[in-house]
């Protein structure tokens, strides 16, 4: 890299040549785009991403079963399912809903009729069907008082829910953690901790593809993000010099380690602090749209449009900053 | 009919040989280099100057990105240890060991292995055809190279790297990066040339030369163990130091104590070429100051 020194013939073709082969590499680099179907990849241990059109499942195997976590939606049915019947021909036991969204639990009702949950003796019909677990306020957005029409159909529900703290079961040789994160993306967010695998189920806290997307509807807040993604920050341990250990699977895009979420982590704070700072100056909403706050983000991070575009997060933002 | 099959496997076989090209009579890269420092001197081995993008085809984003960086941020646990990418870590102080790997039946090449001391970095450039991982895999610091013979030429082609930096003052590099390498060996000199693309932070991709020198004993230090400390202890968890919009105090320090116009030092790509320098002397150049102090916290 030689600033300011003028080239000789011999180096400009030399610098065209070689662009000229890094150009064609970066096309070459365009790697599988999304077709419709789901890939499964191997993460570490007993754990599985399934990585489908409408995000990530996790699945975990073993000789007591499958746990998935998160069904995507229900259009996908067919073919998650024959994603995990590559890597198992047991019963799925547990489903696990890290949010009420559709991409989490559209698919809930098809993968529990073909399970069947872990009980013994007089205790329930193992015909059932899977359990399906998820925090109680993922119940509240999915079912509807008595008499009034639910969002979705009863056998998508959670069977299983709790209200504080984690919920823990001891599967495949494992403990697997769900904890409840502050409201964020929603009122229900969970993120899934496979302990001995050393893996994390994130949901739609973390999403590689887009900014993330803060319900406020649905209860959510920027400081419930950040406080969940510092929450896994806290669980992950890099292997070494600040990579691979534990993996963190996504709601949506690649594989992740810790440096991938640290990053992610970074930019949402400080888009958070650059709004509040120009809440501070008496900017209104607009105003603080056109400053752009997240200018240097948006190329990679900005859906189009919607709540993960730049305007949907600032707006967000801004109106858990003025809650 | 057996006889015509005796007959033409021998010849089948030694056409195969010779004309499937296998990676048998390129040079020899193996053993341990030292980097030469020469070029560029001051950029990698004391660092860069904060607010120095001279000579890097940076575009607005980058530089917001860069102007709002925080040296400080390097002192939260998680950054302390972060290594420089695949594309940047060539250029620091190092010592560089390239070995071959070969099919123990054909003695094919299957793969020439990297190891560079600073953070112990292993790095592995697949001989043998196969192809780069889908999208949906981890990146890692070193990322996923496939190489080829161009003649006597290393070329290298490079994909799935983590975020990092394209000059270590704040200048990002994107997950979206792709790096294509060219290893060159002229008896113990060997030349190594990088081409960085980022879609996201360059306007075109950032052409880079290191040199190294065959080292005839292996008496350097290979470790880098790396271990994070609490180097500011109170700190709320959660917070990332930045710098807001406008308020960077280093703006003009480098600018001002080399006398370059400030706009200069803001970089992007009409700064790498000479006909850069017309437009220079027809720039204000900032006045000499003291080093600036950081913001009180």
């Amino acid at each position: 890299m030689k600033a300011l020194e003028k080239p000789t013939p011999m180096t400009k073709t030399f610098q065209l040549a070689a662009i000229a082969a890094t150009a064609s590499f970066a096309i070459c680099a365009q790697q599988v785009k999304p077709d419709g179907n789901i890939h499964v990849l191997k993460v570490q241990g007993n754990v599985y991403m399934l990585v489908g059109p409408a995000g990530n499942s996790v699945v975990q195997v073993g000789p007591m079963g499958v746990l998935i976590v998160d069904t995507q939606t229900a259009d996908l049915s067919e073919k998650l399912i024959a994603a995990i019947r590559t890597l198992s021909d047991k019963p799925i036991r547990y489903i696990i809903n890290t949010s009420f969204d559709a991409d989490r639990t559209g698919g809930n009702a098809n993968l529990a009729r073909l399970g069947a949950p872990v009980v013994g003796g007089n205790l329930g019909n193992s015909n059932h069907g899977a359990a399906i677990l998820a925090r109680e306020n993922v119940l509240d957005r999915m079912s509807a008082p008595t008499g009034q029409k639910a969002p979705t159909p009863q056998a998508a529900w959670p069977t299983d829910t709790w209200f504080e703290g984690n919920k823990e079961v001891f599967f495949n040789g494992e403990p697997v953690i769900t904890m409840p994160v502050p409201p964020g993306h929603t009122d229900g967010d969970s993120i899934v901790f496979f302990r001995h695998s050393d893996v994390i189920a994130a949901g739609n806290i973390f999403d590689m593809n887009y900014f993330p997307v803060i319900d406020l509807a649905a209860g959510g807040n920027i400081q419930g993000i950040l406080d969940g993604l510092n929450h896994m920050l806290d669980i992950a341990i890099p292997e070494h010099e600040q990579e691979g250990g534990t993996y963190i699977v996504p709601g949506h895009g690649r594989l992740t380690d810790e440096h991938d979420l640290l990053e992610y982590r970074d930019m949402l704070t400080i888009i958070r602090d650059r709004v509040q700072y120009l809440i501070k100056k008496g900017m209104t909403l607009e105003q603080i749209k056109a400053a752009k706050p997240t200018f240097e983000y948006d190329k990679r991070w900005a859906a189009p449009s919607g709540p993960a575009s730049s305007d949907g997060l600032v707006e967000a933002v801004y109106k858990s900053l003025k809650k | 009919m057996k006889f015509w099959a005796r007959a033409t496997a021998p010849a089948l076989l030694l056409t195969s040989a010779l004309f499937s090209a296998p990676a048998f009579a390129q040079e020899d890269l193996s053993g341990s280099w030292n980097p030469q420092f020469m070029e560029d001197q001051p950029e990698r081995i004391p660092g860069p100057d904060l607010v120095d993008y001279l000579g890097i085809p940076i575009n607005a984003d980058a530089r917001q990105w860069a102007l709002s960086w925080d040296p400080d941020r390097l002192t939260l646990p998680e950054h302390q240890c972060q290594v420089h990418t695949v594309a940047y870590i060539y250029r620091g102080p190092l010592e560089l060991r390239i070995w071959e790997e070969r099919d123990p039946q054909t003695q094919e090449l299957v793969a020439i292995h990297n190891y560079t001391s600073t953070y112990e970095q292993n790095r592995t450039i697949w001989m043998d055809g196969r192809p780069h991982p889908p999208d949906y895999a981890a990146h890692t610091w070193m990322g996923f190279s496939t190489g080829h013979w161009d003649g006597n030429v290393l070329t290298v082609n490079t994909d799935h790297i983590k975020q990092g930096w394209h000059r270590r003052n704040g200048i990002p590099s994107s997950d979206e990066i792709t790096l294509t390498e060219h290893f060159i060996r002229h008896g113990d000199h060997l030349t190594h040339v990088s081409l960085v693309s980022d879609p996201i932070y360059l306007t075109e991709p950032l052409v880079k030369t290191q040199d190294y020198v065959r080292a005839t004993s292996s008496n350097g230090n290979w470790l880098w163990p790396c271990e994070y400390v609490d180097e500011a202890p109170g700190r709320p968890q959660g917070e990332v130091p930045s710098f807001m919009p406008g308020e960077n105090p280093f703006t003009t320090e480098f600018a001002a104590k080399y006398g370059i116009p400030a706009q200069a030092v803001l970089g992007g790509a009409e700064t790498m070429y000479p006909e850069y320098q017309k437009k220079l002397k027809n720039m204000p150049i900032p006045p000499k100051h003291p080093v600036t102090s950081a913001p009180a916290r």
